[in-house]
């Protein structure tokens, strides 16, 4: 390889790289691992229900089962290269949400176990929560003031 | 066994998991085509699901989809939102704060639990990537 010289050149270099970086590829690794993530969690769903229990709880017990098995490959350092290859694949199914919590709490792992791994964990975690229970009680609070009318939602 | 394998309909998997791949691609895209970070991401679903849980759109394609649609972290905020609509219905104000975080409950304990212990058994991270 040519030595890169100036900010140009590697300008070049990167544009030359990077947008024929194959998205199709991406996307495609991205569907099936991220399809196939899902289909876990349906089969233990649908476990879940077969022994009985109702749909809200088997649901809960999918999101616990997936949480627990990505922060554990996580840990073992294997979730970093399914996510290499799969890219949202990994991220966006929920077992991405447990991965975010521990790949920043490993890396902080020397700050010590309360504020190092303690805090650290929640440097994308923080985040999704802060949005995601916000969205949700603005959703509660609409719906309180308008579900006399006729958005009957769920 | 059998009997377990029975109940089961191929065409909730297939669903499923088209549903979920596809949702996969769009952050995919996303990310790809633009310089969202998966951080971004996953914030951004989470409160997009937030949203069409809200709207009641989301609750067609989980009954659509299955796991499909629950899985992905869009599934997370939906949760949220049907569970802030159901604390509204049963307790009023209170239950718009009380009924997403009550219905997540599951999630977010598993997330901080498992997270916290897997950091702690975790092996440190290799220098080469």
């Amino acid at each position: 390889m040519d030595k890169i010289e100036t900010n140009k050149q590697y300008q070049d270099y990167v544009d030359k790289k990077t947008p024929n970086s194959p998205i199709i590829k991406n996307c495609f690794n991205a569907f099936w691992v991220g399809g196939l993530i899902c289909s876990i969690g349906q089969l233990i769903l649908d476990v879940c229900k077969f022994r009985g229990f109702d749909t809200e709880v088997s649901g809960t017990i999918s999101s616990i089962i997936l949480i627990g098995i990505s922060a554990f490959l996580t840990g073992l350092n294997l979730f970093n290269k399914i996510g290499k290859f799969a890219g949202a694949g990994s991220i966006v199914p929920i077992t991405g949400f447990s991965n975010s919590i521990v790949s920043p709490a490993m890396e902080y792992k020397s700050e010590g176990y309360v504020m190092g791994v303690g805090s650290k964990m929640f440097t994308v975690a923080g985040p999704v929560l802060v949005f995601g229970i916000s969205a949700s009680i603005i959703v509660g609070i609409i719906y309180l003031i308008f579900n006399t009318q006729s958005i009957t939602l769920v | 066994m059998n009997e377990f394998f029975s109940s089961l309909n191929i065409m909730d998997y297939v669903w499923c998991f088209i549903v979920g791949g596809l949702i996969c691609v769009i952050g995919q895209i996303l990310i790809d085509k633009t310089k969202i970070t998966s951080a971004r991401i996953l914030v951004l679903f989470v409160t997009l699901g937030a949203i069409l849980g809200g709207l009641g759109i989301y609750q067609y394609i989980v009954d659509f989809a299955g796991a499909g649609a629950t899985v992905p972290i869009t599934g997370f905020g939906y949760n949220l939102a049907k569970g802030a609509i159901k604390g509204v219905n049963e307790l009023g104000l209170v239950g718009a704060f009380t009924g997403g975080v009550k219905a997540a409950a599951g999630g977010i304990a598993a997330a901080v639990f498992f997270g916290y212990v897997a950091s702690l058994i975790s092996k440190p991270k290799m220098k080469k990537q």
